[in-house]
């Protein structure tokens, strides 16, 4: 695109000033800033190379998770057609993704970039893997409106090292087929725990291979994601501000877990809920089967084109609303060489070309939340209920999560599944385990 | 050099490629083991110092440590058994140069040609309540009614598990048994059959006795392996249901990649290591009397 940024001198980080001068600047200009700002040359182009980093032909690796590929791959795509820098992408199968981090950070070989499961940023923030980005991520003149729970998620003794790279958000999956099937009313998905639980029976009722509803039940990550907005959505908090104590014990989290043992006791759950690791939870919803039950808002471009699906928020008990906003957030690693042009690539993604023309195309959550609602999810109002959670949702911060909610011999699936399958009242113990492994 | 004769520097010669390698790709990370075993080393952080004996407590402090010995042994114990005695039979039926004999050892040879991840995913998705065909197969023939949950239940994971297992590597014992029955001399049956030995006697009396270091070696690879089973259990249980199937080797891995704690990975590791060299000394002395006798 014939951008010439300058020489290599432009590499060294301005002074506060001037990017202070360019986040005016760039309020004024923003929606008609071009995808690397560097078209018109002039005075404002001096401040950019510090803001929008350098675009200087210079090659950048990057590290993603199998789990979130098709959103990485579309925006390095979108990013290396139109800009002298060149994204190397490499894609790790999201299970050994800690592993290949934990390794490459041993021996100084990260990539310059890489993007990390958000609820393990902290794990990384703490251990130094990442540059600080504190300055530049408060020059964009859209700092305030980025997904701030992934902000806060980064956030390691006052300074920002990540910026939200993917997001995925849990809501509900409605089937309006089955819904009509059923004699409910398709344009009234469940507004509470209750109404859920009665839509799901309703559903469950046509027989014949149909299923009320459907959840990972040996599965940690998957009730992490699913099952804890019930309880936001209610006003409680499963984790106490640090971290390092859980109140997973409590009456409006016995309230969920109750609603998902009647499932289960009733046969309203697909099979092979109990066993279900994770693998393919999401594949159970796509085959039309399946009433309503909580998926992840990144599927939502991955489902059939003749499945008439509806979305919407995870209610809590008696109402309210919640989401967990997942997904990955993406930061420049301490030991990368390029940080301006690696810089250039993030700010890049999270302006408004990138957002809409590349995330929101693809019917993706949009990392910002003034661009929630744009010119695709004027076209689908499915992606207007996600985009507007955003700002509902919750992404928890604990240093020990891996550990405690993911692994899959950890005491958080010990809980769920003597909450929903076994035992229902080793549920205070099993709090108990992990509140101790989240303070380990 | 001074001191060597050309005979004593050309036989340094040859063994320094094997001793390099022995150096770089054993001795070396062994004593990173053994470093990291004695000291608190984050997985992400890199080396912070001494921390003995606490990695060695806290590993085995641990409430899935001793659960996960038992399993391990349990399952080293099933899988011994049931893959031996069936690789020994496999062995007994093919090892006459019958028509169609080849034909049948290639086929119960074959699963052993494929790697243990892939055919954990493979019967993975055979078991899958959701799109395994197996469950359905067993439905359709009246054997059972409702789904069949292969890994469901703390029994049913480890029995399919041991399934996979004997499925995948009974040809493999079986190639080495029957190695052991070809080298028994002809002549040694024909004699006992002249003497009016039956069958059951020549197989007591002859067979097993003749082919004690084929079977020793057998044992002492399944044992050492089923102590070391990993893949197979991380791919189809993960340690599930319940953490009923965990074994030793997966808490190497969930401190490691999981807890983000490698001196206690290590210290595990160590332990481990220091089991299987007694457990294999002992087979080794078995092993050389047996040749003695």
């Amino acid at each position: 695109m014939g951008s010439t940024t300058g020489p290599p001198g432009r590499r060294r980080r301005r002074v506060t000033v001037a990017v202070a001068l360019l986040a005016a600047a760039s309020l004024v200009t923003a929606c008609g800033s071009g995808d690397d700002g560097s078209g018109d040359g002039g005075g404002g182009e001096a401040g950019a190379g510090a803001a929008k980093g350098t675009d200087d032909g210079a090659t950048l690796t990057m590290w993603t998770r199998a789990a979130t590929r098709p959103q990485s791959e579309a925006l390095v795509k979108a990013y290396n057609a139109s800009h002298e820098n060149k994204v190397e992408l490499t894609v790790v199968p999201t299970d050994d993704y800690q592993a290949k981090v934990g390794a490459a950070a041993g021996s100084k070989d990260l990539p310059d970039l890489f993007a990390s499961d958000v609820v393990f940023v902290p794990n990384y923030t703490s251990s130094g893997l990442f540059a600080d980005l504190t300055e530049r991520i408060d020059a964009l003149p859209f700092a305030d409106d980025l997904a701030q729970s992934h902000i806060k998620a980064g956030t390691y003794e006052d300074k920002k090292y990540v910026v939200p790279h993917t997001l995925d958000l849990s809501v509900l999956f409605y089937n309006k087929d089955l819904y009509r099937k059923a004699k409910l009313d398709p344009e009234k998905p469940p507004a509470s725990l209750a109404e859920w639980d009665a839509q799901a029976r309703a559903v469950d009722k046509l027989g014949g291979g149909v299923d009320g509803t459907f959840f990972g039940g040996n599965c940690g990550g998957c009730g992490v994601f699913t099952w804890w907005p019930s309880i936001w959505a209610a006003g409680d908090e499963v984790l106490n501000e640090e971290g390092t104590a859980a109140t997973l014990d409590s009456a409006t989290a016995e309230q969920v877990y109750a609603a998902y043992r009647g499932w289960v006791r009733d046969d309203i759950v697909a099979p092979g809920a109990r066993d279900e690791t994770g693998t393919t939870w999401t594949g159970v919803f796509p085959k039309g089967k399946v009433g309503v039950m909580p998926m992840p808002s990144t599927t939502l471009g991955l489902m059939p084109k003749d499945l008439d699906l509806g979305v919407a928020p995870i209610p809590g008990p008696d109402g309210g609303r919640s989401t967990f906003v997942g997904g990955d957030a993406i930061g420049i690693s301490a030991t990368s060489k390029s940080a301006d042009q690696a810089w250039n690539f993030l700010a890049w993604s999270l302006d408004d070309t990138a957002q809409i023309d590349v995330v929101a195309a693809h019917k993706d959550v949009v990392a910002r939340t003034d661009l929630a609602s744009n010119k695709h999810s004027k076209a689908d109002p499915r992606l207007v209920t996600i985009n507007q959670l955003v700002a509902d949702g919750r992404t928890p911060y604990a240093l020990k999560f891996g550990q405690t909610f993911n692994d899959p011999n950890g005491p958080w699936l010990t809980l769920m599944r003597d909450a929903v399958f076994g035992d229902a009242s080793k549920v205070k113990k099993d709090n108990e385990a992990v509140s101790a492994s989240l303070a380990d | 050099m001074q001191g060597l004769s050309p005979r004593a520097v050309r036989g340094l010669a040859y063994a320094t490629p094997t001793a390099v390698l022995v150096t770089v790709f054993f001795l070396l990370p062994l004593l990173l083991v053994g470093q990291m075993s004695l000291s608190d080393w984050p997985l992400l952080a890199g080396d912070r110092g001494i921390n003995t004996p606490e990695n060695f407590t806290d590993a085995t402090d641990s409430t899935l440590f001793w659960p996960a010995v038992r399993f391990t042994l349990l399952y080293t114990v099933i899988v011994t058994v049931v893959l031996l005695g069936l690789a020994l039979l496999l062995a007994l039926l093919v090892q006459e140069s019958r028509p169609g004999a080849g034909f049948f050892r290639t086929v119960y040879f074959l699963p052993g040609a494929l790697g243990l991840a892939s055919a954990s995913l493979l019967f993975w998705g055979l078991y899958s309540p959701a799109t395994g065909p197996l469950s359905r197969i067993l439905e359709k023939l009246g054997l059972v009614d409702d789904p069949v949950s292969f890994l469901g239940t703390p029994t049913s994971a480890l029995l399919s598990t041991v399934f996979l297992i004997v499925w995948k590597f009974a040809g493999f014992y079986m190639l080495i048994l029957l190695v052991g029955l070809q080298g028994i001399p002809h002549e040694v049956y024909e004699a006992a059959r002249m003497d009016g030995a039956s069958r059951a006697q020549i197989f007591r009396r002859i067979t097993l006795p003749l082919l004690r270091p084929s079977i020793a070696l057998t044992l002492l690879l399944c044992v050492t392996g089923s102590l070391l089973a990993f893949d197979q259990f991380f791919i189809l249980t993960k340690g599930g249901p319940d953490n009923s199937t965990v074994t030793v080797v997966q808490l190497i891995y969930r401190e490691a990649f999981q807890r983000l704690n490698l001196g206690t990975a290590a210290a595990l590791s160590i332990i481990v290591l220091a089991v299987l060299l007694l457990l294999n000394a002992l087979q080794f002395r078995g092993l050389r009397r047996a040749d003695e006798s």
